[in-house]
């Protein structure tokens, strides 16, 4: 293949990394942008929105129907936990140091992980994923797969939804205030909690299609599988500025091509470390991100 | 006498708001001056830009200190400024709360220590004969305000008025020549505030201190003040000796509002 | 004057016995070899731990990946000792000297922003230095790990007690040197940091360099660390310093309480030999820990000590004075 060529073929697949990358950098960047917490947490929702999906895919069977199936149920079930992990975890420590939130998230994240290792349905080893049956289109040198067409689809549909809830309507009105000042949103009689909970629920719910989505791809679920994406997604958050929507969405896409090109052209063991030194760079040159704001304590 | 401070034309703009613009002034050597203004005028602002916490967006901050060098303060970090002789209070008391009182006055010692972490390690005899200077001078300035007794403990165990006095303490520690107090009586009934303000006298004396303080009631600091700045909306509206200030009309307006003036 | 060097005597006299006792125990088997290897490994933890403690729980900077600069140590320290054969005691301080100018990189672009970002750059680093222990294969031996580290002596039946003896004493080592050097000026520099970032700096204290001399330091006795596990195992490979491994360290300073030395030691010792004692339920100790981690969080955040240390002088004599920056040290 030409060298155009293979830019061109790995920055679609980039693309289709990339968007996964960024509906998990939404979540990142809604609940730090409302509580400035990093939920370290939040890649482990992926797993268990994967292994929900896994579940309903595996008793159903593998169809378009079984699909949506899937992606709903795993859905609720991550809303559900993201509202429980903030209610019992995360709530009781809002006033508290940042370090303890920190350490709590960790906490939650541990036992997330380690407790998806030792349910004995879901136990520690590897599976495989069932996925719909491989079909590639090629558009001159270039293929693309069935699979990465629907990963691009429904993140982008997400997006467009997310958009519109966030700049839209009256709880995305409130999520904005909140963000701005909570004290003062208080004041002004929205319920903190209550767009806190829906925060960490839609949040969730992004992580969730992105578990099944990400799987889908690469065909296979465990426990540890959140860490990485999790961790290359809060890059991707940061990169675009933490506490941005655009930026999240535009950093997980980037983050995702810069991947891909790195494993297509330099060394696929080396694509982790370049995304790392993406985030040291990010930080020393431009810490706001790319779209980020300038938020200076009070004194 | 020399300006020790001179601040020229100094602006800070926060995404399009000008908090403070085009704020001219001076301070001479020992001088005590009052910066006055209703809430929100932009008096601890002004604070943040003297002290290095904001930089400002435009003008020039100069800074003279006891060895008569005199130091562009623009972009320099709030230690380096502390370095140069300049110390704070802080409206909103930031003790180290979790820490006893003679900590946060040995803390604040910090930079005139004379010892560094080999010192610290291998305790030499350096170490203690500054660590037993550092307590003594500590608890000398407590002593000043009364909190000598209290130094062993936690200082958000103190009460309010207290916690204020240790801030006073604590700026004094980093040994300046000039002290800006941001509201030192804040929340203090009137009996305390007159002992606070002899107090005041009492440390510039003592101390040779020239103080810049911030009060947002205008009736505490007529009494020992020697000229008083008056801000509103981030731009002075009023400067001079006491009596001048209470009588100009835009200062009463500014402080109780058109109709005052009109019914007066 | 007296009652320093009445403490100084109480404090170093009851360190050197202790030390040779217990060492002594051992070589003539009365503690038996099992017992010896988990409380020589409980001092590695204690020293790595004390080390994040120095950045975590007094600077007030949480930092994921200390592993990784165990990691670093333990591999610099036997790659000196195998390849280039220098002398055991010169590896342990060089792999000490290379962690610390990996943590100065590292804490470099970071530490001049909120505590947060460290969190997550010293993450993705602990996990990026694995990585590229796998790939140097011809320095690290790559996923198969390093055989054969000789260790503290050759001879076979005086290897618990060197190791147990060693090990102590770099321990002890440690906790002077943290202990003198906090309780200094510096260290009232570095706690005032914590407590409030923003006064430190109008108080003089230039925050980003007590971070960093913090951070570097923190990295140093990691490494240092690292370089006796290597020394102690015998056997080193990357999946040893995963992201789980950085977490343990987590968990006993936190449970120790986050700025207390004596509480790190003895949460150090606890944890480990329960450790040993759970082995049998491996799995379920990955779930048990994380959830005594959010607990302690929850209700106690402050730890089993707090800030306050446990004063063995005072058990001898009037009471100390409990001040973060008491000058009746050591």
């Amino acid at each position: 293949m030409s060298f155009f060529g293979q830019l061109a073929q790995q920055t679609i697949n980039g693309l289709a990394l990339g968007s996964i990358y960024a509906l998990i950098a939404l979540g990142y960047t809604m609940v730090y942008g409302i509580v400035k917490l990093i939920n370290f947490a939040h890649g482990d929702i992926l797993m268990i929105g994967a292994f929900v999906g896994y579940f309903v895919l595996m008793s159903m069977g593998m169809s378009w129907y079984a699909l949506l199936i899937a992606f709903a149920v795993s859905m609720v079930v991550c809303a559900i936990m993201g509202i429980v992990i903030e209610r019992f975890a995360y709530r009781p420590l809002r006033d508290a140091p940042r370090i303890n939130a920190l350490i709590t998230a960790i906490a939650v994240s541990l036992i997330l992980e380690n407790g998806a290792r030792v349910i004995p349905f879901m136990g520690p080893n590897p599976r495989e994923y069932p996925v719909l049956k491989n079909a590639t289109f090629s558009l001159g040198s270039i293929e693309i797969s069935n699979i990465q067409i629907i990963v691009i689809v429904v993140s982008v549909a997400l997006m467009i939804v997310l958009n519109y809830i966030v700049n839209s309507t009256k709880i995305g009105k409130a999520m904005r205030a909140v963000s701005f000042d909570m004290k003062a949103s208080a004041l002004m009689g929205i319920n903190v909690n209550f767009v806190i909970s829906f925060t960490f629920a839609l949040g969730s719910v992004l992580a969730a299609s992105a578990g099944i989505l990400f799987s889908s791809a690469y065909p296979q679920v465990e426990p540890y599988m959140g860490i990485m994406p999790g961790l290359k997604a809060f890059i991707a958050a940061v990169f675009g500025g933490i506490g941005s929507i655009p930026g999240a969405m535009f950093g997980g896409v980037i983050l995702g091509i810069a991947e891909t090109l790195t494993k297509g052209f330099i060394s696929s063991q080396l694509s982790d470390a370049v995304v790392f030194g993406i985030l040291i760079i990010v930080l020393s040159v431009k810490p706001t991100g790319l779209m980020g704001k300038n938020v200076r304590e009070k004194v | 006498m020399e300006a020790v401070l001179d601040a020229d034309n100094i602006s800070i703009v926060f995404g399009g708001l000008r908090a403070v613009s085009d704020f001219n002034f001076s301070i001479r050597e020992g001088e005590l001056v009052g910066l006055i203004g209703p809430n929100g005028a932009g008096k601890t602002t002004v604070f943040n830009m003297l002290s290095g916490v904001y930089s400002p967006t435009s003008g020039e901050i100069n800074f003279m200190g006891r060895d008569g060098r005199e130091t562009r303060l623009n972009g320099l970090a709030p230690y380096q400024i502390t370095k140069l002789g300049i110390a704070r209070t802080f409206q909103n008391i930031r003790l180290y709360k979790q820490l006893s009182v003679l900590d946060n006055v040995r803390i604040a010692h910090h930079q005139n220590v004379k010892y560094n972490s080999l010192d610290a390690i291998l305790r030499t005899k350096r170490f203690y004969t500054e660590e037993t200077k550092i307590e003594a001078e500590a608890r000398e300035l407590l002593a000043i305000f009364g909190i000598d007794d209290k130094r062993a403990e936690l200082a958000s165990n103190l009460p309010y008025g207290q916690q204020r006095k240790l801030e006073i303490v604590r700026a004094l520690a980093t040994n300046p020549s000039l002290l800006l107090l941001d509201e030192p009586a804040a929340g203090m009934n009137p009996q305390e505030t007159n002992a606070l303000m002899d107090l005041i006298a009492f440390i510039r004396k003592k101390f040779n201190l020239t103080i810049l303080l911030i009060e947002h009631d205008m009736s505490l600091v007529m009494g020992i003040c020697e000229r008083i700045v008056v801000l509103d909306y981030g731009k002075i509206i009023s400067e001079g000796v006491p009596d001048v200030v209470r009588k100009d009309p835009l200062v009463i307006k500014a402080y109780l509002g058109q109709e005052a003036i009109e019914s007066a | 004057m007296t009652t320093k060097l009445r403490n100084f005597i109480i404090l170093a006299g009851l360190s050197v016995i202790a030390l040779v006792a217990v060492s002594l125990l051992i070589y003539v088997g009365v503690i038996d070899e099992y017992t010896a290897q988990i409380l020589t490994l409980a001092g590695v933890n204690v020293i790595v731990a004390l080390s994040l403690n120095l950045i975590t729980g007094f600077t007030g900077q949480l930092a994921l990946g200390h592993a990784g600069f165990m990691a670093i140590g333990a591999y610099a320290a036997a790659i000196c000792v195998m390849h280039f054969h220098l002398p055991l005691f010169a590896s342990l301080i060089l792999g000490a000297f290379v962690t610390a100018i990996f943590g100065f990189f590292i804490g470099f672009p970071t530490l001049k922003l909120s505590g947060d970002y460290l969190a997550i750059v010293t993450l993705g680093f602990g996990e990026i230095i694995r990585v590229i222990m796998v790939n140097l294969k011809d320095l690290t031996g790559g996923a198969a790990g390093l055989k054969g580290i000789p260790s503290f002596t050759k001879d076979l039946t005086l290897q618990p007690t060197l190791s147990f003896t060693w090990v102590i004493a770099a321990m002890i080592l440690v906790i002077v040197v943290m202990h003198n050097l906090l309780h200094s000026s510096v260290g009232r520099a570095i706690i005032s940091i914590r407590e409030d970032e923003i006064a430190a700096n109008s108080m003089g204290i230039n925050v980003f360099y007590y971070k960093m001399l913090s951070f570097t330091l923190s990295a140093f006795i990691a490494g240092l660390g690292g370089g006796l596990y290597a020394t102690f195992f015998g056997y080193l490979n990357p999946t040893m310093f995963n992201f789980l491994k950085s977490c343990d360290f987590v968990i006993i300073v936190v449970l120790g309480g986050m700025g207390s030395i004596t509480g790190t030691v003895i949460s150090g010792f606890v944890l480990t030999y329960l450790q040993e004692f759970l082995r049998i339920m491996q799995d379920y100790r990955l779930v048990i820990y994380p959830f005594i981690l959010l607990l302690i969080m929850l209700f106690r955040p402050q730890g089993l000590m707090g800030s306050h240390e446990f004063r063995l002088t005072s058990v001898f004599g009037p009471r100390a004075k409990r001040t973060a920056g008491g000058k009746e040290g050591v």
